[in-house]
């Protein structure tokens, strides 16, 4: 117990990895671009109905070698059916699903070569932890004591050496996600599924349990697929992150990509934190669109900055991140444009301070993020301050 | 301490009226039993003077351990009966009834309890009988000519009669473990590689255990002190040992050879039943 909830477990296992040619890396043992990798899996215009409902709307996507995927989107996007559906527990209404170039309709769930983390982590309350992970050894044609050896040597991958004896019941939650990850990796399949794995626990164990999960991605070099609803979660551990909303996937990219250039503004409301401004669209320019933003003045945001408006959304907007642009000090020069404002609320995080700034000439305040770094002082309420900002540092949703 | 004292005199008070019942319905008879055992038995009254007699009597009478065998016979079979025919029905309806019917379903099984147990063993005479719905459906139909009379006054027809009338208890205990069984375990036996009925042997019915094991003793240990099914349907040919107490403590009016016949069943009973439960602890050491 001790071991699991302070520090770091003790694991030999997650010794970082030797330098070994395996899939997907090169010769000297790095891993290679994802977009040069063989695909893992691949969905085809894949539909499903549950009666009238429409749960996943032609979902198209490629999941490569190795990889750590994550399908992000709200709850009733549609994350959990997918994940369902390349499991094998829901049918596809229309479409096709390929696991490793096998096309997988009428395989079931237990002749696919996948395998799944749930989210209550199912661990069978009548066998002991051993049992519980080589639950699936069945039918292996290894001898009794091989299986036993791999057993432990799953069990000590996951920081759990020495827990075999246990009954199932008797652990805590991280224990027996734990156990789940062993139970699935012990059958050494081609692709990993996590259901919200991380959801039942609290928020040190979660954080140190995302750490221990791309190590071990790392270190066995299986595809894993994780469906969650925490970006930031999605942001930390994932290779690529698919976006959903209501069956489709809205965006489909890396993370820092995602994070600083989402497609449209729902997409990057869901992910982080943004301000959204109403804007007046002056019209196209050499230097991208010509706008008018109350506060930020008239200037031209570049042509790469442009995302979608959705449909529901009241009209064009500018966003900008609490980070991208920054408060001055009293007398620091400005290194790109500045505005002034008024300091109407602070939020202090420890490790950072929000501002609720409301600029000159703006309707509402915006919330601006300073890093507490030493030496920078926690600004007062009401202190009439400058803000820094540059046209990149803004996107454009019309 | 003084809380707790209020507490648990609070407590007290509120479970006297309970208590005060059980001790008076339960614990006074069984005593008056027991003690009936101990003593001699005269012409129609009982002479107070405590003796071993009566159980030299029961453990050296050719009768009583022939009916006791019998009746444990009977109610293993008729718990076997129950048991097995149970689990497919408590399995329907956890499994398949989707779970806005289920309030319907489990009031649809109670529904025999609507009648007395007197008159559902008797109902199985009329159809079981010389005279009875099957006899004159098969005559009618012309595929016999004389009515068959084994149907009725034998020990099948007793484990059919009173694996009817307990059906309900065991199908209520095993639906219950059936449905506190986390769905998701089933997925994960299938997801680990295990086809559907590998699942159910490794996962579902290790995991119903408890409930099979409650369904188990409901049904066994009440059969074997039914006396209405041996008199009704088996016609008084096929006594059980509660025939034979009846007959003790009423027709003979030997009230302590009586006492001392029942608490030596109950006794065999209780032994049977922690043997049962010893041997199957591993099924309900686990639950989440």
């Amino acid at each position: 117990m001790t071991a699991q909830t302070s520090g770091p477990a003790p694991n030999p296992g997650l010794a970082p990895a030797p330098a070994a040619a395996g899939p997907a890396r090169d010769a000297q043992g790095r891993p290679t671009p994802i977009s040069s990798r063989r695909a893992m899996i691949e969905c085809r215009g894949v539909h499903k109905y549950y009666g009238d409902y429409h749960a996943l709307r032609g979902i198209d996507l490629t999941i490569r070698e190795a990889e750590f995927f994550s399908l992000l989107g709200p709850s009733g996007c549609g994350k959990t059916t997918l994940l369902r559906t390349i499991a094998g527990f829901e049918d596809i209404s229309s479409g096709v699903v390929l696991i490793d170039g096998r096309d997988m309709a009428r395989v079931p769930a237990n002749a696919r070569p996948t395998n799944m983390v749930f989210q209550s982590y199912a661990i069978f309350p009548h066998l002991t932890v051993a049992q519980n992970v080589a639950f699936g050894l069945r039918r292996d044609p290894r001898s009794r004591a091989e299986k036993a050896a791999a057993v432990e040597e799953a069990l000590a991958m996951v920081g759990l050496k020495g827990y075999g004896a246990r009954a199932a019941h008797a652990l805590s939650g991280g224990q027996r996600q734990r156990v789940a990850l062993a139970r699935a990796l012990i059958l050494k399949p081609k692709v990993l599924l996590l259901d919200e794995p991380l959801s039942a626990l609290d928020r040190k164990m979660r954080e140190q349990m995302q750490v221990e999960l791309i190590k071990l991605q790392r270190q066995v070099g299986i595809t894993f697929v994780l469906v969650t609803h925490d970006q930031e979660e999605a942001l930390v551990m994932s290779d690529r992150i698919a976006v959903m909303f209501e069956g489709e996937i809205a965006q489909l990219s890396y993370p820092e990509e995602l994070y600083s250039r989402p497609v449209s503004r729902r997409v990057a409301d869901f992910i982080g934190m943004m301000n959204f401004l109403p804007v007046r669209i002056l019209g196209d320019s050499d230097a991208g669109v010509r706008v008018d933003v109350p506060g930020f003045g008239e200037f031209d945001i570049p042509a790469a900055n442009v995302s979608r408006a959705d449909p529901g959304d009241p009209g064009p907007s500018v966003g900008f991140r609490p980070e991208a642009v920054t408060i001055l000090s009293r007398d620091a020069p400005a290194p790109h444009r500045e505005t002034p404002g008024v300091i109407e609320e602070v939020v202090y995080y420890g490790d950072m301070t929000y501002y609720d700034v409301r600029l000159e000439g703006a309707e509402r305040p915006v919330r601006i993020s300073m890093r507490n770094v030493f030496g920078r002082d926690i600004q007062d309420l009401g202190t009439r301050t400058r803000v820094s900002w540059s046209p990149g540092s803004l996107i454009l949703f019309r | 301490m003084a809380a707790s004292g209020t507490e648990s005199g609070q407590g007290l008070r509120m479970i006297a009226p309970p208590l005060l019942y059980a001790v008076l319905m339960l614990a006074i008879p069984l005593l008056t039993i027991l003690t009936f055992s101990f003593i001699r038995d005269g012409y129609q009254i009982v002479i107070w003077e405590l003796t071993l007699e009566n159980y030299r009597a029961v453990w050296a009478d050719q009768i009583f351990r022939a009916l006791m065998l019998r009746s444990l016979g009977v109610a293993m079979l008729v718990t076997l009966a129950t048991v097995v025919l149970a689990f497919p029905v408590a399995y329907f309806l956890s499994f398949v009834v989707a779970p806005r019917r289920k309030a319907m379903w489990i009031f649809l099984i109670t529904i025999p309890f609507w009648t007395s147990y007197l008159i559902r063993v008797f109902l199985w005479k009329v159809i079981l009988g010389y005279n009875g719905v099957i006899n004159s459906g098969l005559k009618s139909l012309g595929l016999i000519e004389q009515p068959l009379s084994f149907l009725l006054y034998n020990t099948g027809s007793i484990v059919v009669t009173l694996a009817h009338a307990y059906a309900p208890f065991a199908i209520l205990p095993i639906y219950v473990a059936l449905e506190r069984i986390d769905r998701s375990l089933l997925e994960a036996g299938r997801d680990l590689g295990e086809s559907r009925a590998m699942t159910f042997w490794r996962v579902t019915l290790p995991l119903a255990m408890p409930g099979v094991l409650a369904a188990v003793l409901i049904v066994f240990i009440p059969t074997m002190g039914d006396y209405v099914t041996p008199t009704l349907i088996g016609g008084g040919k096929i006594p059980m040992v509660a025939n034979l107490i009846q007959a003790q403590m009423l027709d003979i009016d030997n009230k302590p050879l009586g006492s001392a016949i029942a608490v030596t069943a109950m006794l065999i009973v209780t032994l049977l039943a922690a043997l049962f439960l010893l041997l199957n602890r591993r099924f309900l050491r686990v639950r989440t």
